[in-house]
Order: C-alpha cells, then sequence, then structure tokens
C-alpha cells in the first residue's frame, strides 16, 4: 500500500521549488502509477516505431530498383528479421499495454492497476528484452559472422535456427529478446483482467462496463493462451542451442514442422491479440464523433468473444503450403472464414453506429474512417488467402506481405493514430495540433496506399516475400518504385506526427478536462488526471456516466 | 419505480467483487497451464520417434513414493490453510512444514529417479527424442515445485517467526492454488510419461 499513500500526498501539496531533473528521472523509474506506466509503454513503443520504420525504410531503397546493392545480402536479411520482430513485439504489444494501463482504471472508475509493482515489474522486463534485442547489433554474432543482429526471419523457422546453421549468439539474443517481451505481456494482462473483474467502481456492472475494457479483457485472455505456446517453443529452442536437445533437430527425428505449428499457435492469436484494441478504440472514438451510443454493444461484446474462442483454431492456415492433408485443409480454411462473421457484425455495428449521427470529422474520427475502409480490404484478402489453393499460389508472396500489412497498418496503426488524438489531451492536458493531424492523416493515408495497394501486383505476379533484389525482366519494378515512394510519404507523415507530439506538448492549446465532449469516465476528471485519479470515488448507472451528469433531465440509466 | 430504485440503491450497497489475489492466481495458473500443454503435446507427439535408446519402457520406474507425497502436500497445504483460517497458528506451522517435508521428498525422488537415468542408463537432454522432451517437461515441473516450495519455506519461515495469524490465511490460500495447480501438472504429466508413455 504505501505507493497508493505516497501518490495522495504528494498530489496535493505540489514542490515549491523546481524539480531536479535527477528527481523527475527517478520518479519515472521508480513509479508503479498506471498512467505514468502507460505513458511509460507509449513512449518506448513510440522509439522502436521509428527504428522498426528506419528499417523498413532501408527495405523498400533497397527494392526501389532491379538488381539494387543498397545493402547486402546480409543486411537484408537482418533488416526483415528486426522490422518484424520488433513491431509485434516492441510496437503493436507495448503501445496497446500503453493504452490499455493508462485507460482501463480510468475508464472503470478505479484508483490504480489491480497489481502495480507487477505493473512496473512487466513494463521494465520487456524493455529489457527489447534492448537485449537490439545489443544483438554489436553484442551477438549471426549467420555470417560479427556483430550482427537476428537474421532469421520473424517467425524464426527450424531447421534455420539451429545452431549448425545459425552460429554465434544472434538467434540467442533473439529467443531472449521476445521470451522476456512474452514474460512482460503475460503479467500485463493478467494485471488487465484482475483490474477488471476486481475493481470496477460502484455500480459499474459487467453489460455497464464501456467496451474498451471489455475487449482489453478478451485481448488479455488471449494471452495467457496464446503467449504460453511461444513462451514454450523460445525455451524447446533455447535447450535445443544451449543444452543440445533435439527438439527441432531433424537429424535425431526431430521436426521442424512442429515448430511451426507451435509458433503459430501463437501468432494468430497474437494477430487478433493486437487488432482488438484497436477495435477497442474505434467503439469509443466511433460514437463521441458521431454523436450517438454504440450500435449494438452486446452484439459488438458477443461478436469480439467469438473472435477469441475461434482465433485460436485457425493457426495452421499459414502452414497451407507445407501440406496439411485434406482433413486438415477444410478445417482450418473453414475456421479461417467464420472468423470473418463476427469481424463482419462488428463493421456493420460501426457502420450503423456512424448511420445517421451528426459526424465531426476531427482527426481522430477521419483516422477511424479509414480505418472501417482499409480493415475491410484486409479482410477481404484475408478471405481470398484463406482458402488453400489460393494460398498454394500466394503463400509467401508480396499479396501475404500486403495483405497482413493492410491488417497492421491500415487497421491497426490508423486506429493508433486514432487513439493518440482522441487520448492525448487527456494525457497531457494538451490538444494535438488539428492543421498538422490533417496533413498527417493526408499523407500517410496517401503513402499507405501507394505502397500497399500496389504491393498486392507483383505479389500475384509470384513476387516471394523476404527477396533481396530482382531482375529487371520480371515485370515487378515499377510496382516496386511506387511502392518505395509511398514510403516516402508515410514516413513524412510519421515525422509531422511526431513534431506535433512534441510541439503541442509544450504550446498544445488547453484541452480541459472533457474536450470531445465524450460520455465515459476518463473525461470526468482533469487532464493530465491527478496521481489519485479521481476525488471520490464514482458510481454509476448507466453504460454513458458522463452523460447521464451532463444530461440530469434525460439520464441513459432511465432507459436500461 | 420505488420498488425498483429500492433495489438498486440495496444491491449498491452490497458492491462485492471478486478477490484481487485470487483472480490474479487463477489467471497466472492459465497462462502457466498454456506453457505445460505445449511441453506436454512435444512429449506425445515424439514419443516412438526416438532414433536411438534408451526407451521409456527400458529405463522409467513408475515414481510412487513421490507422486504420493506430492498429491497428499496438497491436503496438508489445505489443512495448514484452514487452520490459520481459524487463527490455530502453530498447527498451520505445522501442516506448513509437513508440506515443506513432502514436497523437499518428492524432488529428492526425482533427483534420485535421475541419477540414476544418468549414469546407469546414460540417458540425457542429449541423448534422443525422449531424453529431451522427458528432461525438459519433468524439469519444468520440478523447477515449478522449487518455486512453490521456496514460498511455502517462506511462509514457514514466517510461522516459526511467530508472524503469521489469521489476517494472512487469505495470502497463504492464494498460495496453495499455486500449490494445487502444480500437484495438478504432476497427475498429468505421471499419466502422460509414467503410464501411457510406456
Amino acid at each position: 500500500m504505501p505507493p497508493q499513500t505516497a501518490g495522495a500526498m504528494t498530489s496535493d501539496s505540489p514542490p515549491s521549488h523546481p524539480k531536479l531533473w535527477l528527481d523527475a528521472v527517478n520518479e519515472w523509474f521508480t513509479t508503479v502509477d498506471h498512467k505514468r506506466i502507460g505513458m511509460l509503454y507509449i513512449g518506448y513503443a513510440l522509439v522502436f516505431l521509428l527504428i522498426a520504420g528506419l528499417e523498413a525504410v532501408v527495405m523498400r531503397i533497397q527494392l526501389a530498383v532491379p538488381n539494387n546493392h543498397f545493402v547486402s545480402p546480409q543486411v537484408f536479411n537482418r533488416m526483415f528479421t528486426m522490422h518484424g520482430t520488433t513491431m509485434v513485439f516492441f510496437v503493436g504489444m507495448p503501445i496497446l499495454f500503453g493504452f490499455g494501463n493508462y485507460l482501463i482504471p480510468l475508464m472503470i472508475g478505479a484508483r490504480d492497476m489491480a497489481f502495480p509493482r507487477l505493473n512496473a515489474f512487466s513494463f521494465w522486463i520487456s524493455a529489457f528484452g527489447g534492448l537485449l534485442l537490439y545489443f544483438s547489433f554489436i553484442g551477438g554474432d549471426g549467420l555470417y559472422g560479427a556483430g550482427t543482429a537476428p537474421d532469421v526471419g520473424w517467425f524464426a523457422y527450424a531447421p534455420l535456427t539451429a545452431k549448425l546453421f545459425s552460429p554465434g549468439h544472434s538467434t540467442d539474443y533473439w529467443i531472449l529478446g521476445v521470451f522476456l517481451s512474452g514474460i512482460g505481456s503475460v503479467g500485463t494482462a493478467l494485471n488487465i483482467v484482475t483490474t477488471i473483474v476486481c475493481m470496477r467502481c460502484k455500480g459499474m456492472t459487467m453489460a455497464r462496463m464501456p467496451l474498451l475494457p471489455w475487449l482489453y479483457l478478451v485481448t488479455s485472455a488471449m494471452v495467457f493462451i496464446a503467449i504460453g505456446p511461444l513462451t514454450a517453443a523460445q525455451m524447446m529452442l533455447g535447450f535445443d542451442r544451449f543444452l543440445g536437445a533435439h527438439f527441432f533437430d531433424v537429424q535425431a527425428g526431430g521436426s521442424a514442422v512442429l515448430w511451426m505449428h507451435f509458433f503459430w499457435i501463437f501468432g494468430h492469436p497474437e494477430v487478433y491479440i493486437l487488432v482488438l484494441p484497436a477495435f477497442a478504440f474505434a467503439n469509443e472514438i466511433i460514437p463521441v464523433f458521431s454523436r450517438k451510443p454504440i450500435f449494438g454493444y452486446s452484439a459488438m461484446v458477443g461478436a469480439t468473444v467469438l473472435i477469441g474462442f475461434i482465433s485460436l483454431g485457425v493457426w495452421a492456415h499459414h502452414m497451407f503450403t507445407v501440406g496439411l492433408g485434406p482433413a486438415g485443409n477444410t478445417f482450418f480454411t473453414l475456421a479461417t472464414m467464420i472468423i470473418s462473421v463476427p469481424t463482419g457484425i462488428k463493421i456493420f455495428n460501426w457502420l450503423a453506429t456512424l448511420w445517421g449521427g451528426k459526424i465531426r470529422f476531427a482527426t481522430p474520427m477521419i483516422f477511424s474512417i479509414a480505418f472501417l475502409f482499409q480493415f475491410l480490404i484486409a479482410g477481404l484478402t484475408g478471405i481470398m488467402l484463406s482458402a488453400a489453393p489460393f494460398d498454394w499460389q500466394l503463400g509467401n508472396s508480396y499479396f501475404v506481405v500486403a495483405h497482413f500489412h493492410y491488417v497492421l497498418v491500415g487497421a491497426i496503426l490508423y486506429m493508433i493514430f486514432a487513439a493518440f488524438y482522441y487520448w492525448f489531451p487527456k494525457m497531457s492536458g494538451r490538444m494535438l495540433s488539428e492543421t498538422l493531424g490533417k496533413w498527417h492523416f493526408w499523407l500517410f493515408t496517401i503513402g499507405f496506399h501507394l505502397t500497399f495497394d500496389f504491393m498486392h501486383v507483383p505479389g500475384l505476379m509470384g513476387m516471394p516475400r523476404r527477396i533481396y533484389t530482382y531482375e529487371a525482366d520480371r515485370g515487378w519494378a515499377a510496382w516496386n518504385m511506387i511502392e518505395s515512394i509511398g514510403m516516402i510519404f508515410q514516413a513524412a507523415a510519421i515525422l509531422i506526427f511526431v513534431w506535433n507530439v512534441v510541439r503541442s506538448y509544450r504550446h498544445g492549446e488547453e484541452a480541459g478536462p472533457d474536450p470531445w465532449d465524450a460520455w465515459t469516465l476518463e473525461w470526468s476528471t482533469a487532464s493530465p488526471p491527478p496521481h489519485y485519479n479521481f476525488a471520490e470515488e464514482p458510481v454509476v448507472h448507466s453504460r454513458r456516466p458522463l452523460w447521464d451528469l451532463k444530461h440530469p433531465q434525460a439520464p441513459d440509466s432511465d432507459y436500461e | 419505480m420505488s420498488a425498483h430504485t429500492a433495489v438498486l440503491t440495496q444491491s449498491m450497497d452490497e458492491w462485492q467483487l471478486p478477490d484481487k489475489g485470487k483472480v490474479g492466481m487463477i489467471c497466472l495458473i492459465v497462462a502457466e497451464a498454456a506453457i505445460f500443454i505445449i511441453f506436454v503435446l512435444a512429449y506425445i507427439f515424439y514419443l516412438g520417434k526416438s532414433l536411438s535408446g534408451p526407451t521409456p519402457a527400458e529405463v522409467l520406474k513408475l515414481p510412487v513414493l513421490g507422486t504420493v507425497c506430492l498429491l497428499s502436500s496438497s491436503l496438508t497445504v489445505h489443512f495448514a490453510v484452514t487452520a490459520l483460517e481459524r487463527n490455530a497458528a502453530r498447527l498451520s506451522s505445522l501442516w506448513l512444514a509437513l508440506t515443506v517435508l513432502l514436497g523437499g521428498i518428492f524432488l529428492a525422488d526425482t533427483a534420485v529417479e535421475w541419477h540414476e537415468l544418468i549414469y546407469e542408463h546414460g540417458l540425457t537432454i542429449r541423448t534422443n527424442l525422449f531424453g529431451t522432451t522427458f528432461y525438459s517437461l519433468v524439469g519444468l515441473h520440478a523447477s515449478h515445485v522449487i518455486v512453490g516450495l521456496g514460498m511455502l519455506s517462506l511462509a514457514l519461515l514466517f510461522a516459526v517467526a511467530g508472524k503469521l495469524n489469521s489476517s494472512h490465511a487469505h495470502r497463504l490460500n492464494v498460495l496453495s492454488y499455486y500449490w494445487h495447480f502444480v500437484d495438478a501438472v504432476w497427475v498429468v504429466v505421471f499419466i502422460v510419461v509414467y503410464v501411457l508413455g510406456r
């Protein structure tokens, strides 16, 4: 209990003299406050977003023209491995946990997360994992000798990861980095579930809870089931590499396909672990900017739970090209197609929320609208790839790369940007610039579509992923050039975004507690919220507690 | 309407949510179970796939003593919790000591088994797929026993120092969940490795 009391005491008596910067740093390092840990998560994810984005830039330059030698093939292998690993484990996961950490206690009217010190531990262990992964650039020997980063691809298929084929320690850094990030993820997911189940304020039944905590509840439950297999597989690979075990050693009768199964039992739920928080942001932002309550609350919750369950049974659609046999192919094709039903329910619910609404096209909303379109297209190419014969033709081609970047960038990153514009005022007390926000949106959208729309085409023409360079006569050159030009737009947009955050943090317009006229509890306290979140514990009578407060003549609770 | 409001305020007064410790521990158990499931699957998948000996049938014996001790330690830890809830701290520390002892015997039994496997039968983690999967699965479980024993010993230490009272019963109860989980995993490991896998 000491952290709570300490927080409550200092917050009411601001220091009379300016703090030493060392004190400030110390406060950030030792904090157990969910808001600060949330911001640490987000800041750390943003740093890795820039690094992994830079790696993508290197790849796009390399692929812009045929027969290019901008970097060596070895460096190219490291770039795509680090880009994928970083984006999934050290950008996607931490940024979503960051928002979850920050928002969930505020939205359910709680003082902090259930286990504040575990929360800090989870963050720092994940951060250590990220540092280890990047330390490999100087500390690890890779496939080709001195001082390299991991170069085995983000899903690190056996037997390439065996000691024989990946000598040195670069792969070991990959194992350790991902392993530690997994421990942190389980810790935070455990915290989120416990917070939501045990710490809701008075009157907030599960059916009155905002959809964001609901979706985080499902996503965290999935973390338990999905990260376990990954952790187990990393342990096995570690045993193979350090102790001479034979889990994935084909020469001793081991199976390389087993690694694929274990990895994708993690890997596919992971996609939904990343996308559910993006849905969660959409569930909060779209109603507020349509000036209507969310359409189909219970259908949303049901669809989310269904997605959670079905997503555990679709992993082998990543492995159609291995040859699963007719039964496996049929099962995984059908399971993958069925998951588009609950996903479709969500899209229709968002559309119905927009329908007849008084839509405000502020920056969070335009990102959300683009998300709706792009996620639809991502889902459609997903259904195409779920058909095993289609996948045999296009597995491991740039069509697949285009498909999953449509999900990860077109859907998830767009909603992360939307969430940034929506909740930055709460976190900092200042608005992000709308003008810069619109520049950010349009430049990024143009760049996104230039890169990833056109990426489908060379994929259909047979361009394999992870290829280092290509001959001029393949007909891929023009498409790749367009993709690389799109990258320039995206990079410019990201720079504008970073500038917007930095500038608005100092000089942005004062936000006040409730700049968007929203309805959930986080907007009922000051921006930024005090250490203790709420001066007195809120009592909730409906799904939109702040609406009830603002409209005592027609509160939602009358209609429940 | 007024009746409805009355019901509402009444339920508000009784606003009670599940216990944090229990929910957190259950989450941890689910996550750990997922890890164990993968190791068990790997064990089953590689049954009989070793390219060389020794095979499970040749070298494995039923670890009866260890199993009996570990399973009964679930009972004793339960008695320790109920005793502490009744504020019988001395009795509780006795049950705790017995639990730690039984867990220790299980570990010793495993150590003897491994010693025999390594030095008499020449089975190590490098020997074949059986060795790889056997030592990983049983070792993963044993490492969980060690963690559990560490925490139980800590509780025992407090008990011996006379610092344990009924206000700690809840924490001991949460810890006992973990211990029951470790025992349940052993039931699965026992059936897969020593009964079906032989």
